[in-house]
């Protein structure tokens, strides 16, 4: 599989899917 | 005004631009350059005149955007860093700024250095300090994202998780 770093558009995609990720964790530490 | 956190959260903000944006120029604008530059042997004077200068601030404005906020978080650092649920959201958006600081100093820079000769290296080893600089700076942009949003949100969690 091809690293989606080598890729503009794959780093940017994966910062956004952790994002997602991470925005569901801290909802979580909040307790929202 | 409280001058410490007013005057903290300023710096904080400028130096962050300074670093982010030279994050993004980089890997937005001088990868491709450079890779452009190399075809028409012309790549010297980027890695001669214009690398050195954008990585002598993006690795001193690391340092003062992270210790800016620091002292932005001042009594807070502890319940940010451990993530307490009131400090949840900018804590993580620090512990992605430090794992980022990290990045650059013990990563991007030791590279950096070989690629552009001030520290001596064979070409084997430069072509391997290209590969690890160029992944730990894309790796920084994509944790860029999350820990842009968590520093947005921190001061709104009203608005950005409803709590």
């Amino acid at each position: 599989m091809k690293n989606p770093l080598d890729s503009l558009w794959g780093t940017v995609i994966s910062g956004v899917v952790l994002t997602v990720i991470l925005f569901f964790v801290v909802k979580a530490l909040i307790g929202g | 005004m409280d001058y410490v956190p007013a005057i903290s959260r300023w710096i904080h903000l400028l130096a962050g631009v300074m670093w982010i944006g030279l994050l993004y120029y980089f890997n937005f604008v001088q990868v491709a350059a450079m890779k452009a530059a190399a075809a028409d042997n012309t790549a010297g004077g980027i890695s001669k005149h214009v690398a050195p200068r954008a990585l002598f601030y993006f690795r001193w404005a690391s340092v003062v955007t992270w210790l800016a906020g620091a002292s932005l978080l001042g009594a807070n650092f502890g319940n940010a860093f451990l993530l307490r649920p009131s400090h949840a959201a900018i804590g993580l958006g620090a512990w992605l700024g430090t794992i980022m600081l990290l990045n650059v100093w013990g990563i991007i820079w030791p590279n950096q250095k070989r690629i552009l000769g001030i520290v001596q290296a064979t070409d084997e080893e430069k072509n391997k300090a290209r590969r690890r600089a160029f992944l730990a700076s894309r790796f920084n942009v994509m944790l860029s994202i999350p820990m842009l949003f968590l520093m947005a949100a921190g001061g709104h969690t009203a608005i950005f998780f409803g709590a």
